[in-house]
């Protein structure tokens, strides 16, 4: 490419092709920092992220309190919370929903039966999860289904994620397949993600998350809401890390396209 | 870095990718090298990026302890008897 070329790129009115000239600073989903994660120049933990851990970290001390003080209540409303992801987790072991929902009420009985000795030296979801594990796989290996579901079948699991109209045809004669005008993403207006989620947009995003196909959920959940990162998923999921991802990517573009349709719909 | 170089990878490629490199899973400098050209001197796919940070942000700020709408539950009975056993423990 020529410069005079670069520069009428960079002149033409309808392009969005410009110098933005700033750097943009890379988040680490994983929370427990892995080192490979860090390995890429330019990574860096944004404060919001870590202020988020940190105060998941107190409500789950402050759940984990309550449990111990064999709080009814309490113990209730981690049932509700945590069992949905339980039985799916659960189901990529086992061969029935049936057999899932047994294996979930058996981990719940462990964590009610463990409550009084443990100390705390995982943190509850860790400690939850892994007796969810070690039942569902006994299970799985009485059922004869040693290995879980692992395999992208899924239609939803391939193809593209934005839609195709909104870049120009590979038969542009500029920029085949860069964004076009009408296309470009549009800003969301003030930092959308500070403070607490409006009560609204709370709901969209637990609705849209729930209605995602099962296995991109899974993933969304256990990395995005719960903070389990990718090696855990893995294992929990029986996935590859390749995989892994491509199901993450799929649920998280999804998600946005939620967002985007509100934020874009309704000016902020 | 060029512009030229920006160039070469396609936005209709870049947001396909942008997991693979927020988790930094993009192991060939080169590769995370052409990302990197690309955003300096795109803003659609730039603010792309940024909403798909914002939107992670975001699910993680859903309540960790309350269910999701809709979300599939285990049945009533089962829930009974998990306080049950629940209540049986504490009274030990």
């Amino acid at each position: 490419m020529t410069a005079a070329l670069v520069v009428a790129l960079a002149k033409g009115p309808s392009d969005h092709l410009v110098a933005a000239g700033r750097r943009y600073d890379l988040i680490v989903t994983d929370r427990a920092r892995k080192p490979y994660s860090c390995a890429v120049q330019g990574i860096t933990d944004p404060p919001g992220l870590s202020a988020q851990a940190e105060a998941d970290d107190a409500a789950e001390q402050a759940m984990l309190a309550r449990l111990k003080a064999r709080d009814e209540g309490a113990f209730n409303e981690l049932v509700r919370a945590w069992s949905p992801i339980m039985m799916r987790v659960a189901r990529g072991f086992v061969s029935t929903d049936a057999s899932a929902q047994e294996v979930v009420q058996e981990a719940w009985l462990g964590v009610i039966r463990g409550l009084g000795t443990f100390e705390g030296r995982s943190s509850l979801r860790t400690w939850v999860f892994r007796i969810l594990m070690n039942i569902a796989k006994t299970r799985g290996v009485k059922e004869h289904r040693i290995t879980p579901l692992s395999s992208l079948a899924g239609d939803d699991d391939v193809g593209r994620t934005v839609d195709p109209s909104r870049f120009r045809p590979d038969d542009d004669p500029r920029y085949p397949g860069n964004w076009t005008p009408a296309g470009c993403p549009q800003r969301w207006g003030d930092d959308p993600e500070s403070g607490v989620l409006r009560g609204e947009i709370r709901t969209l995003l637990s609705v849209t998350v729930e209605a995602l196909p099962d296995r991109q959920r899974e993933v969304v959940v256990l990395r995005d809401v719960h903070g389990f990162d990718s090696d855990e998923v893995c294992s929990l999921l029986g996935v590859t890390p390749e995989n892994q991802r491509v199901l993450l990517h799929r649920g998280r573009a999804k998600v946005r396209a939620a967002l985007e349709q509100y934020y874009v719909k309704e000016p902020v | 870095m060029s512009t030229e170089r920006g160039l070469q990878l396609r936005c209709e490629e870049l947001v396909e990718l942008v997991t693979d490199y927020l988790e930094g899973a993009i192991t060939d400098p080169d590769r995370l090298d052409l990302i990197e050209a690309h955003l300096q001197l795109c803003d659609p796919c730039s603010i792309y990026v940024e909403q798909m940070r914002q939107t992670i942000a975001m699910i993680g700020q859903l309540p960790k302890t309350q269910a999701l709408a809709q979300a599939e539950q285990l049945p009533e009975p089962i829930r009974e008897q998990l306080l049950d056993a629940f209540r049986a423990e504490s009274a030990r």
